[in-house]
């Protein structure tokens, strides 16, 4: 695989990204780099684009133009180019999207033993780990649908994680859970910050975002309306749609 | 202004007791109302009617034993016709000092079978393969022969409830998996695979299943080139395969609908290719989801396997049919048909109950 050489490149690139769904201009020019370690925290309001540009990173989602590369591989209709990238990037959904009929274990080891060809006990024993680390290794033999919102979304974290990806994608991880949940979601995510995983979040969670975010994203009718550091940004919004849209959101 | 008042409208129940007398039992749920009342009687007087003559043919004056239909004098059914021509609805015209054969293989498939049933058996996957690449090549050398010391037997010859197990197993195991292949046809992205799937589904579904038989008995040996001849069994297994492949494709198609695209997704960001998503995370709730429908789909097939009859083969029906035409037994088709009808039935019944327990054993407290 061609890496950039150094280690300071960005792994992800997009440049000059469009998307469109029929008529419908999603994607304006989205222009983004990402460093490796560095905690991105995308957010705007809700059909802005946020979460159909990160699902473009990981191809779920086909731009039309520009470039997207990540970690030194450009995403082309090369399904071999797909695959790798799907490999290294992790991805967290906004409904969990665990499979049902799989137990716990099952969920977290399946990539790894059919597509990294990881051996079967080997792969239990990492899941194990990390279901340890996400507090909940009791759940192991259970099914999805008998844990709850909060436990479900630590697993499909988890489940990322089982396939050492170098990049995790967030998509609203906590718009689904009750208010009571959240938390404990964004503990495991706090801890994956501080150990140094690259992370591109979509999320209102402006309270997360503050301490955790290297860099904000502030995006409203497909396109990137602001960047900058959570300081800046939150205190010193330079557009009005910005402001506009952080004073709804911290009102409450 | 709407008036708040609480009005009484049904008196407060009564705890719910926990021994039930007989007579309570009956009044709760038989008697509850004049209605119920009128119900429960016409229901009484029809089962008073149907049921003592129906004992009384079948079983009480009924004759079981002897060998001729002088032998039977009592008024009630003949069974003895049942039972002298029990051979012939079991094996068809296969000759007698061959049917060990038969016997044979059907055990072979109940003893390899039989592990799959036991929970704790743990090489079940492995024994499946096993049986579904290995066990048709060995029933096929026992049942026509030709080979290994084995007397040839002319599938022309094969016939009964033989026949029926051999069309309609040969029909679900390879309807099921075509089926599946169909359906992913008809939900492909590539417009050529998309549109042959369609095009099969649809020209397999729009034409009884009787054409296709005459099709393949008649039509087929007119464009086939001088000499070369199919089987004729053969051909209206195909014939059967493939019919109930397009109706399997529709059952499982809508299962695969039901799948959440966020599935597809998950798998996908996983970085699993198509078939490994397929097989791993979508079939495997796309199936569940349409036991019923699939059950259903085999039930039919099983039946239909009656309709060989059309191009002279005799399965179950056929035999009994033919058996009836036989001058000295002429007068006992009730019998017959009463006979038939019970086998069919057994089959079909152990389809349906099998699909229960599977679709209870494949709950993982989940709904979708």
């Amino acid at each position: 695989m061609a890496t950039n050489g150094s280690d300071d490149a960005p792994i992800i690139v997009l440049r000059g990204v469009h998307k469109w769904y029929g008529q419908f201009h999603v994607l304006k020019d989205i222009n983004l780099d990402v460093g490796k370690g560095q905690k991105i925290v995308v957010c705007g309001p809700s059909g802005s684009g946020k979460s159909t540009m990160i699902r473009c990173i990981n191809r779920l989602e086909e731009h039309q133009r520009g470039h997207i590369v990540v970690d030194g591989i450009e995403i082309t209709n090369d399904v071999r180019n797909v695959d790798a990238i799907r490999r290294e990037v992790g991805m967290v959904f906004q409904h969990f999207n665990l499979f049902p009929h799989l137990t716990v274990l099952e969920n977290l080891t399946l990539a790894p033993i059919w597509v990294r060809k990881t051996p079967k006990a080997e792969a239990q024993a990492m899941a194990t780990k990390l279901l340890e680390r996400v507090g909940i290794p009791e759940q192991a033999q259970k099914y999805p649908g008998q844990l709850s919102g909060g436990q479900q979304q630590r697993v499909a974290i988890a489940r990322a994680l089982c396939m050492t990806p170098k990049i995790m994608l967030f998509d609203e991880p906590t718009s689904a859970l009750d208010p009571e949940m959240i938390k404990e979601v964004l503990d495991v995510m706090i801890e994956l910050a501080d150990e140094g995983m690259t992370m591109v979040c979509v999320t209102h969670e402006m309270g997360f975002a503050r301490s955790v975010a290297d860099l904000m994203v502030f995006m409203d009718q497909g396109e990137v309306v602001e960047k900058n550091p959570p300081s800046e940004f939150f205190s010193n919004p330079v557009s009005e749609r910005t402001k506009l849209f952080l004073s709804q959101i911290l009102s409450h | 202004m709407a008036r708040t008042e609480i009005r009484e409208t049904a008196p407060s129940l009564a705890p719910p007791s926990t021994s039930v007398s007989v007579l309570a039992w009956l009044r709760q749920n038989l008697f509850s109302s004049p209605f119920n009342t009128i119900l429960t009687l016409l229901c009484l007087w029809l089962l008073y009617k149907i049921l003592p003559p129906l004992v009384s043919w079948a079983i009480l004056n009924a004759n079981f034993v002897g060998d001729s239909r002088a032998d039977c004098v009592a008024g009630g059914a003949c069974w003895v016709f049942v039972k002298a021509r029990f051979g012939q609805f079991m094996y068809g015209f296969y000759p007698a000092d061959q049917r060990w054969r038969i016997d044979v293989a059907f055990l072979i498939l109940i003893v390899g079978l039989a592990p799959l049933f036991v929970a704790r058996f743990r090489y079940k996957i492995a024994l499946a393969a096993t049986l579904l690449i290995g066990y048709p090549v060995v029933a096929f050398y026992l049942f026509r022969g030709g080979a290994f010391g084995l007397s040839e037997v002319e599938t022309s010859h094969w016939g009964g409830l033989f026949l029926t197990l051999v069309v309609a197993g040969v029909g679900i195991v390879t309807s099921l998996p075509l089926g599946i292949l169909l359906a992913l046809g008809r939900r492909s992205a590539m417009p050529v695979v998309r549109g042959v799937a369609i095009v099969f589904i649809e020209v397999m579904r729009g034409m009884p299943l009787i054409t296709v038989l005459f099709m393949a008995s008649v039509m087929l040996p007119l464009f086939l080139p001088e000499g070369v001849n199919f089987d004729k069994l053969l051909r209206a297994l195909v014939g059967v395969a493939l019919f109930s492949a397009a109706y399997m494709a529709e059952v499982v198609r809508g299962g695969l609908q039901a799948i959440p695209k966020g599935q597809y997704e998950a798998a996908q960001a996983l970085g699993l290719s198509y078939w490994k998503m397929m097989g791993l995370i979508v079939l495997p709730q796309a199936l569940k989801i349409v036991i019923p429908g699939i059950v259903n789909t085999l039930i039919a097939l099983f039946k239909d396997t009656t309709l060989v009859l059309i191009i002279g083969l005799f399965d179950l029906l056929g035999t009994v049919q033919a058996a009836l035409t036989d001058a000295s037994w002429i007068g006992f088709a009730t019998e017959g048909y009463v006979f038939a009808a019970l086998g069919y039935w057994i089959f079909c019944f152990g389809m349906s109950r099998y699909s229960v327990y599977v679709e209870r054993k494949l709950h993982t407290g989940h709904r979708r």
